[in-house]
């Protein structure tokens, strides 16, 4: 399961190094949302940001959101994923706390 | 047929069963899971399951076709149920049809235990004596590696 996605090709442009911000939803479920107290919310990144900046700037919210962990399972576009994986405009990030089906 | 679903509805284990089944195969095995009256020696009332519904599907579409290219067959069908959930009530069903008894075991085996540690669904466990928890989960493993 790479995960990859194709890469993106961009004209240079020299004011513009990083890219435009880019908007992800995030979900959040079962203790992760009784924490946050939200069962989804948008976080906007610089462009091809990692999951993990999306970690941190949740938990930089303080209150209940300071208490989601540092790292945690994840799915980027209903895939599991990692820490260090990239994200796009629309991506949807989800927080998968360990799980308990069956 | 490959079948898989979440539902929120009742699981009706006869239509589950009703999906596999071929003139070849000479075993069936149908696994249920049923919600128990009491866990760690706690009574409990009911169960909610919650569940990331859309990648729970795609999840589960994986499970079972892996299922079926383990156990040779393409007769394998699987469902869990999401919501609110009562004592005695099944919330996974499986059945896998083969035409000896050692592949359908051993199929329906690898979906419930992939499910328990893939499929995106957690439960809140209501008890008679104090507060609703949140069980403690398995941390996912993907197919092909751990995650996060």
């Amino acid at each position: 399961m790479s995960g990859g996605r194709p890469p993106v090709v961009r004209a240079p442009q020299a004011t513009d190094v990083r890219g435009d911000p880019v908007d992800v939803t995030v979900l959040l479920f079962a203790a992760h949302r009784d924490l946050a107290g939200a069962d989804r919310t948008v976080v906007s990144l610089p462009d091809r940001a990692t999951v993990a900046v999306v970690l941190a700037e949740l938990r930089g919210r303080g209150g209940g959101w300071a208490a989601l962990p540092e790292r945690a399972a994840v799915a980027v576009n209903r895939r599991y994923a990692h820490m260090e994986t990239e994200l796009a405009e629309g991506d949807e990030v989800a927080l998968i706390p360990p799980v308990a089906g069956g | 047929m490959i079948w898989s679903a979440i539902t929120t509805s009742p699981i009706d284990t006869r239509e589950v069963l009703s999906r596999v089944g071929a003139e070849e195969d000479g075993a069936v095995a149908l696994f249920l899971g049923i919600v128990r009256n009491s866990n760690g020696g706690r009574p409990v009332s009911g169960m909610e399951y919650e569940g990331y519904a859309e990648m729970a599907q795609e999840q589960l579409a994986e499970i079972t076709g892996e299922a079926a290219e383990r156990a040779q067959t393409d007769r394998v069908a699987a469902v869990h149920r999401l919501g609110a959930l009562a004592v005695g009530d099944v919330s996974v069903a499986i059945a896998v049809s083969t035409p000896h008894r050692a592949q359908a075991f051993d199929a329906a085996r690898y979906v419930i235990e992939q499910i328990k540690v893939r499929l995106p669904v957690w439960k809140r466990e209501y008890y008679l004596d104090r507060d609703a928890e949140w069980l403690d989960g398995q941390v996912p493993v993907a197919h092909g590696g751990k995650v996060g």
